[in-house]
């Protein structure tokens, strides 16, 4: 079984209201100068066809109007 | 007329939208596991948070046998009603343009708002012309209703937006400063090219009765029910 | 599992006194293992076993002839007429919700749901009592935020609305701040089920989540010697919600009640499968056996007081005759809501705790649930006043009114008392939630015609029940500060305050339902104030001839500081015979008479006023409680007979700040003139600030309003409303302000404390 990480973001260009809070929140935390943030989710999985990950992704894990995503192999 | 009337493990408005379906018609309950609608005319997909709106709200919803079934109604040309995570459920399998993203301040927001229908002019002989569901709402008219939603900001790229105001998909607007989520020019609720799926995020089950609330929700389960298929 | 030769079970860190462990040796007739010790020390505690308060609690008035269920099951219920009963509850999740806010309240809802539920009532209504510190603590606001998304998170996900509420900020709060949850469910009176086990030889079932390590903490120290250190991850002390998963649990338990396929149903709350089996073993006089090795686990290598303990939510234990345990699975896998047989009840009057073949506990229940010894309180009054005080009036005066006010202009004075935080619509919060999911809940058009509002200025939420034909009201009022001044008056004031709220949009009180959030019953101050704060609960709810249903206590909320005001918390549900004859609180009509109904006695003790003066010390005067209740007659049956435009309770920050907040819900200013206050020589800051209970500011025809005179209770017309601004005249000061002045003040809270994100 491959084991497979699925990376999943907003699309740039899409307000990410959940990273610009986290964003504005940092400086009262005592982190200046990070930008950029972006929230989104991870995904683990084990499957026996690794081929059949990318249509996974595009059909469920990720919604492709609004979402990016990026499979990472995670066995060696 | 028999309105079919979604039910999911999540499903919270279900009840709701059957007492207005109601109204306007006979009702009935559909499991989401069941391909049979039981021989509904039209279709409602409530609010509520179907499978917890785990993942995105509203994608595995999309799913289910029902769903299955209900895409073949609305090829069919069959009235297929969307409210608040029906709506979510109807674009995330592709029966309605567009998405629904975290309202902009990030917060459940349950509030009554005030829509104009159809967008202000409505293209001719576009979907909303042709809706159903807009039957008797006059283009432009003010109806007042409530939202109660975490996640119903409405987006879609520019270039899909300008198509579906070209073609009349806009059904329903929020007035100036009632937009409650940051939703894409104001949108509160679309049609798909043909008209006869509606999806909005206000519920206009919750607008059924005086007491409660406003009555200018019944507006929508009368106007399909009354209208010529 | 038996501890090694000669050493103690370290029962110390579990909390029990050496007098409780040798009471604990003395019933079983040896010393406990580690599962019986982690088993008592739960069923012993403050929190499950009211060691302190029971004896109190034997004071209050529990019988009624609409009394269906009373204090000892999951919740209690009183009859609404034509077959149906509604169950409710009031209940605390403060130390929780001071760690972790959001989590915290948000498995306060789920707990009280469960209550609910359990006794086969569907929830229709939630209500929370919040209080936090002052709003100027970067604290006070992170619990206030992550608490109110807590509940909405819940309460909107499992599709209950929630209709009501308060939230306060006062300074002892800080350190100890109150969660306090409430739901209310509707039942057919006759197919309400009861949590006593019963049936030997019957099934017990477990249904809804699988059971982790949530909640299990403070009895860590029983693991054994192997787990090492960074393990207290393993442990969390706060426990996680799952809507979801509590929303298939409580369809899936409503069905199965339905069919009676249950006999007895119970929740796990604190203390877990321990309190669960142990209570409803005690409530049938029976004995159960549970065996662990069949407890559907999230985590494999719990060990078995692990599992006995944890508090992981969302889970129900229900007792069924064995030829009907299949269907009960069967429903539950239909409802994907897990269930798996555990046990059996036995006619042994012990819990018996099993792993496989294997007896791992084994404990008489009786010891186990009653055996807990009661305390007396040593109670001995405070002298002076404990909490603090500071002089933050001209401060106040400057933010409300732009800088340009004088903090002895009863005009900057009324600015000042509508935005402070206590005072202020909390709108913000309350929008967080649905409060219309299930269409009972009554708004109808704001008094001016107006889109309609889903109130936060009404004063007690009203829900149709079309299945009995008539609609019952839910007010949750708590009072801390005034309890401090004095506990008995605070109390019985806090009773009152709810009466009248109900009265206000024409309900009649059934029945009652009380958190008590008090400091530290060893030490003799908050013994005094929670003795005598019970003693006025009791006097008042006999007065009113309103029955205790059912509570909780919340002890031991002390900081560095000192302990947080005595807070009782009062829950208390109404009848009114038909929801469209109800009243807001807003002024309704351009000309409509104003009038001040009530034994109305206004002090500045105790008020907003004086907080914000920084002037609050011991003393209250004493209620008029009948003349009370007899005003609380007169407007609930004008209400009723549509006499009534408006009907409004005055409370914080007296007849000035009930004045401006009818004419803000009205969008209508009002011309008033107090002088009959006056001529009782009271001076004009009291007649204005000053609060206490029994006024109710009326608002409809004004020989309407006279003729309630009739009745024998005091009605004063002192104006009308009309205009866009409120002025009143009291004597030589005289007030003016503008409606929208009020209101911007009124509703500034999210804004100046910079709430919204």
């Amino acid at each position: 079984m491959a084991r497979v990480r699925v990376l999943i973001r907003p699309k740039e260009g899409i307000l990410d209201p959940q990273g610009k809070a986290v964003e504005r929140a940092l400086p009262a935390l005592g982190f200046e100068r990070i930008e950029h943030v972006r929230v989104g989710r991870m995904v683990e999985l084990e499957a026996e066809d690794a081929d059949r990950v990318p249509e996974l992704c595009e059909k469920l894990l990720a919604n492709p109007l609004i979402e990016d995503f990026e499979i990472e192999s995670m066995d060696e | 007329m028999l309105w079919g009337v979604l039910q999911f493990p999540g499903s919270c408005d279900e009840r709701d939208a059957l007492h207005a379906c109601g109204l306007a018609g006979e009702a009935r309950l559909v499991w989401h596991e069941d391909r049979d609608l039981g021989g509904a005319d039209a279709i409602v997909i409530p609010g509520g948070f179907s499978y917890g709106d785990y993942l995105r709200a509203g994608a595995i919803a999309r799913f289910s046998p029902a769903m299955e079934s209900v895409a073949e109604l609305a090829a069919g040309g069959g009235p297929v009603l969307g409210i608040c995570n029906g709506f979510q459920v109807l674009c995330e399998a592709g029966l309605l343009p567009g998405a629904l993203l975290l309202n902009d301040d990030l917060r459940f927001v349950c509030r009554q708002v005030e829509l104009a229908a159809h967008g202000d002019p409505p293209p001719p002989g576009g979907a909303s012309a042709r809706s159903r569901f807009l039957a008797g709402i006059e283009p432009a008219e003010r109806l007042s209703i409530p939202v109660k939603h975490g996640e119903g900001r409405y987006w879609a790229p520019e270039g899909m937006l300008d198509e579906i105001e070209a073609n009349g998909q806009v059904a329903f607007r929020y007035t100036a400063g009632q937009n409650p989520n940051g939703s894409a020019r104001d949108i509160a609720g679309v049609l798909n090219e043909a008209g006869n799926v509606l999806g909005l995020m206000p519920h206009p089950e919750h607008a059924v009765d005086a007491l409660t609330g406003s009555t200018d929700g019944l507006r929508l389960f009368e106007g399909a029910a009354r209208s010529p298929a | 599992m038996m501890p090694a030769a000669g050493q103690r079970p370290d029962y110390e860190a579990l909390g029990l006194t050496d007098a409780e462990f040798d009471l604990i040796c003395e019933k079983l007739g040896r010393e406990p293992n580690g599962v019986e010790l982690a088993m008592f020390s739960l069923l012993w505690s403050e929190h499950c076993a009211y060691k302190h308060s029971r004896k109190l609690l034997r004071r209050l008035p529990t019988e009624g002839e609409r009394v269906v269920m009373g204090p000892g099951e999951n919740a209690g219920a009183v009859d609404i007429g034509n077959g149906h009963a509604v169950a409710f509850k009031v209940e605390s999740h403060n130390h929780p919700s001071a760690v972790e806010p959001f989590q915290g309240a948000a498995t306060g809802v789920g707990g009280i749901l469960r209550d609910v539920f359990a006794l086969g009532a569907r929830p229709i209504a939630i209500l929370d009592s919040l209080r936090f510190g002052e709003l100027d603590s970067v604290r006070s606001r992170h619990l206030l935020d992550g608490a109110v998304r807590g509940i909405g998170h819940y309460g909107n996900s499992i599709g209950v609305p929630t209709v009501g509420g308060e939230i306060y900020f006062e300074g002892p709060y800080e350190h100890n701040c109150l969660v306090n949850a409430m739901c209310v469910g509707l039942a057919k009176r006759d197919e309400m089920v009861r949590a006593a086990a019963s049936g030997v030889g019957n099934a017990v079932v477990l249904m809804g989540a699988s059971t982790g390590r949530d909640g299990i903490g403070g009895a860590s120290v029983l693991a054994s010697a192997e787990l090492g250190d960074g393990d207290e991850e393993k442990r969390p002390t706060v426990q996680i919600g799952d809507p979801f998963e509590e929303s298939k649990l409580m369809e899936c338990c409503l069905e199965l009640l339905q069919r009676g396929l249950l006999v007895s149903l119970q929740d796990l709350g604190a203390a877990g499968l321990t309190s669960s089996a142990g209570e409803m073993a005690s409530a049938g006089g029976v004995g159960i056996d549970i065996d662990l090795a069949r407890v559907p686990l999230r985590e494999a290598d719990m060990e078995p007081f692990e599992i006995m303990v944890s508090e992981s939510q969302e889970r129900m234990l229900g007792v069924v005759e064995p030829a009907q345990v299949a269907e009960v699975l069967e429903i539950c896998e239909r409802w994907q809501t897990g269930a798996a047989e555990i046990g059996a009840v036995t006619g042994s009057r012990r819990v018996r705790v099993l792993r496989g073949e294997e007896v791992v506990g084994d404990v008489p229940v009786d010891a186990l649930v009653d055996g807990c010894p009661l305390y007396d309180l040593d109670p001995a009054e405070p002298q002076g006043w404990l909490y603090g005080n500071a002089d933050v009036l001209a401060e106040r005066v400057a933010t409300a009114t732009g800088a340009v006010g004088d903090p002895a202009d009863p005009s900057a004075i009324l600015l000042a008392l509508l935005a402070s935080p206590s005072v202020a619509s909390k709108r913000w919060a309350f929008e967080q939630y649905d409060s219309i999911v299930g269409s009972r809940t009554v708004r109808g058009r704001a008094g001016n015609g107006a889109a309609p509002t889903v109130s936060d200025s009404s004063d007690a939420a009203v829900l149709a029940i079309p299945e009995a034909g008539n609609a019952i009201a839910v007010s949750i009022d708590g009072n801390g500060r005034r309890v401090a001044c004095e506990p008995h008056t605070g109390a019985v004031e806090a009773v009152l305050e709810c009466a009248q709220n109900l009265a206000c949009v024409g309900a009649e009180p059934l029945g009652l339902t009380n958190c008590l959030n008090f400091g530290n019953p060893e030490k003799p101050g908050p013994a005094w104030q929670l003795d005598r704060a019970v003693t006025g609960l009791a006097d008042a709810c006999t007065a009113l001839a309103v029955p205790v249903v059912g509570g909780n206590v919340s002890l031991y909320n002390e900081g560095p500081d000192g302990p947080i005001y005595p807070t009782p918390v009062i829950g208390m549900v109404g009848e009114l015979p038909d929801p469209a004859r109800t009243a807001g609180s807003g002024f309704a009509r351009e000309g409509d008479a104003v009038a001040l109904l009530g034994p109305f006695s206004p002090s500045l003790a105790g008020s907003e006023l004086t907080k914000l003066r920084g002037k609050l010390g011991p003393g209250l005067p004493e209620p008029d409680v009948d003349g009370v209740a007899a005003a609380c007659a007169v407007v609930r049956d004008a209400v009723r007979a549509g006499r009534l435009a408006s009907a409004h309770d005055v409370s914080d920050g007296g007849l000035a700040c009930a004045l401006a907040e009818s004419a803000i819900g009205g969008g209508l200013g009002c011309r008033v003139d107090l002088s009959p206050l006056l001529d009782r020589g009271l001076p004009a800051e009291q007649v204005l600030f000053g609060e206490g209970t029994g006024g109710f500011v009326l608002s409809g025809e004004r020989g309407a309003l006279e003729s309630l005179a009739a009745e024998g209770v005091e009605v004063l017309v002192i104006g009308e409303a009309a205009g866009e601004a409120i002025e009143i005249a009291a004597g030589e000061a005289q007030l003016s302000v503008t409606v929208k002045q009020a209101e911007r003040a009124w509703r500034s809270l999210a804004e100046r404390f910079e709430l919204a994100s």
